[in-house]
């Protein structure tokens, strides 16, 4: 049986078409259609629905060493206000989850956020693989959230927040903000490529705060947003998401993440694999489609007539107008302005490798 | 009434339009491109190509997925919608009026539906 988020009535009272999606049900699009709805995203703004995502909480004086020990980016220059993304490793190096790391008090406070359908397993694995004196606590149900994305971001939540409580910087927060009266942890990130902000409140709360976002938001051009455009924004923008570019068989330094992967900070789980593997053979590119037709997810990727790998996503991208793709593949036959084939449905189309970033904000 | 009544329907979502020369053009209901959403790519035999009751003669893709398109007759392609190759959002746009395919010498028919029956048809599935 699929949860429902607390704006669910919301949801159905925009006309959202409701799927169910990593256990909660939750709206792909609302009647603007999906095309409609990115666009806002790139040129005004959209509001999006992220109440599914799961958030833990490190508190206790070994907590920093536990989020050191658990991940593989570096936490231990943060300080109160910084955001850090980072992969989660196995011990194989292979990827358990990608999450972002919020640094409330350091080195003693941090709240974690994780994907929506990696929520159990990844508190599991926190939980069994803690050290020292910390506490830790799955508070998912405790917290909502919604994505406020775009140009128009900004302008936007300043007409409902104080300016001292908005962060400037990309990847800060402010812990004890308010937005149209609602507490909220405001935080400068998103998932869209596009400028934008992720706030965060109590379940009892969310409601009011998406509907005085509308509200405000609507001479800006600000529209509700669903799953379906929260994929496209994302693929266009070359992030990459849980279960496709990232698997618990594949390292982060296989999948474009290696610039997440602080090999020279103290021991962290993974770590040995991946100074065992050496540099990595496969890669994550970009595929830009050529030909006609649409690759999507795991589509063979030739070098003529040899398969090099597979694509991980792939869709027409709206902003760019075009079909674009994420593959990993080995590194030597695919260097960057090659052209490739993907085999769409039984026929060879061609793609040249692109960085997997297709669009980049201005 | 959205479905013509001129028009008739299939249960895979195809409408049918019997012209006067005997042959049939060939697209997709209002229903099956609201639920599909906003087409971004569409599929095309060629002319001359045959096509048979039942099977998939074309594809529409939206930003998310892939859907088959199937033919309700069997026959000769005597025409395709071109323009619907660089604008699939017609599709969305005015479903009745943009065909995908022109089918002649038609060999055989399936079960075509009413407007009427076709959104009993509806009712029923989204009940």
């Amino acid at each position: 049986m699929e949860l429902k988020t607390p704006l669910y009535d919301c949801h159905v009272a925009l006309n959202g078409k409701i799927v169910p999606f990593a256990g909660y049900l939750l709206p792909v699009q609302y009647d603007t259609g999906v095309i409609a709805e990115h666009m806002a995203v790139r040129t005004k703004a959209g509001l999006f629905d992220v109440s599914h995502m799961g958030e833990v909480v490190f508190s206790g004086p070994d907590a920093l060493k536990n989020v050191q020990h658990l991940m593989t980016n570096d936490f231990s220059n943060m300080v109160a206000g910084d955001v850090r993304y980072s992969p989660m490793c196995n011990e194989k190096g292979g990827v358990v989850d990608d999450l972002i790391v919020y640094c409330l008090k350091e080195p003693t406070d941090y709240l974690v956020v994780v994907n929506a359908a990696n929520r159990h397993k990844d508190a599991d694995w926190m939980r069994s693989h803690l050290i020292g004196d910390v506490t830790f606590k799955d508070i998912s149900d405790e917290v909502a959230q919604v994505a406020l994305q775009g140009p128009q971001s900004q302008a936007i939540l300043s007409k409902l927040a104080d300016e001292r409580d908005i962060p400037t910087k990309y990847y800060s927060f402010c812990q004890t903000g308010k937005v149209a009266g609602v507490d909220c942890l405001i935080s400068k990130t998103g998932y869209t490529g596009e400028d934008g902000f992720e706030l965060y409140c109590a379940p009892d709360k969310a409601a009011e705060l998406w509907n005085a976002l509308l509200d405000a938001g609507k001479e800006n051009g600000l529209i509700p947003c669903g799953l379906g455009a929260r994929d496209t924004l994302r693929l266009e923008a070359g992030m990459p998401l849980y279960g496709h570019e990232m698997t618990d068989d594949i390292t982060p330094k296989q999948t474009g993440l290696g610039m997440f992967v602080k090999m020279d900070k103290e021991d962290f789980i993974g770590k040995k694999a991946m100074e065992e593997m050496g540099a990595p053979t496969i890669k994550r590119v970009g595929l830009k489609i050529l030909g006609r037709g649409i690759a999507r997810e795991n589509f063979p990727v030739y070098a003529g007539d040899k398969l090099i790998g597979h694509t991980t996503s792939g869709t027409h991208c709206p902003y760019l107008g075009g079909a674009y793709a994420m593959a990993i593949v080995e590194k030597e036959p695919a260097p960057l302005g090659a052209t490739v084939q993907v085999e769409i449905r039984g026929k060879k189309v061609d793609a040249e490798v692109v960085k997997s970033q297709f669009y980049k904000k201005a | 009434m959205k479905n013509p009544t001129d028009l008739l329907y299939t249960k895979s979502h195809e409408w049918v339009k019997k012209l006067d020369d005997g042959t049939v053009k060939v697209g997709l209901t209002d229903y099956a491109q609201h639920e599909l959403g906003d087409l971004v790519f569409i599929n095309l035999p060629q002319e001359g190509d045959e096509v048979s009751v039942g099977e998939t003669f074309g594809d529409v893709e939206s930003v998310k997925a892939v859907s088959d398109v199937y033919s309700p007759v069997s026959g000769t392609v005597t025409a395709i919608n071109e323009e619907l190759l660089d604008h699939p959002e017609l599709v969305n746009k005015e479903a009745y009026e943009a065909w995908f395919i022109q089918v002649g010498e038609i060999s055989q028919e399936e079960e075509l539906l009413s407007a009427e029956a076709y959104e009993e048809l509806l009712a029923k599935e989204e009940a």
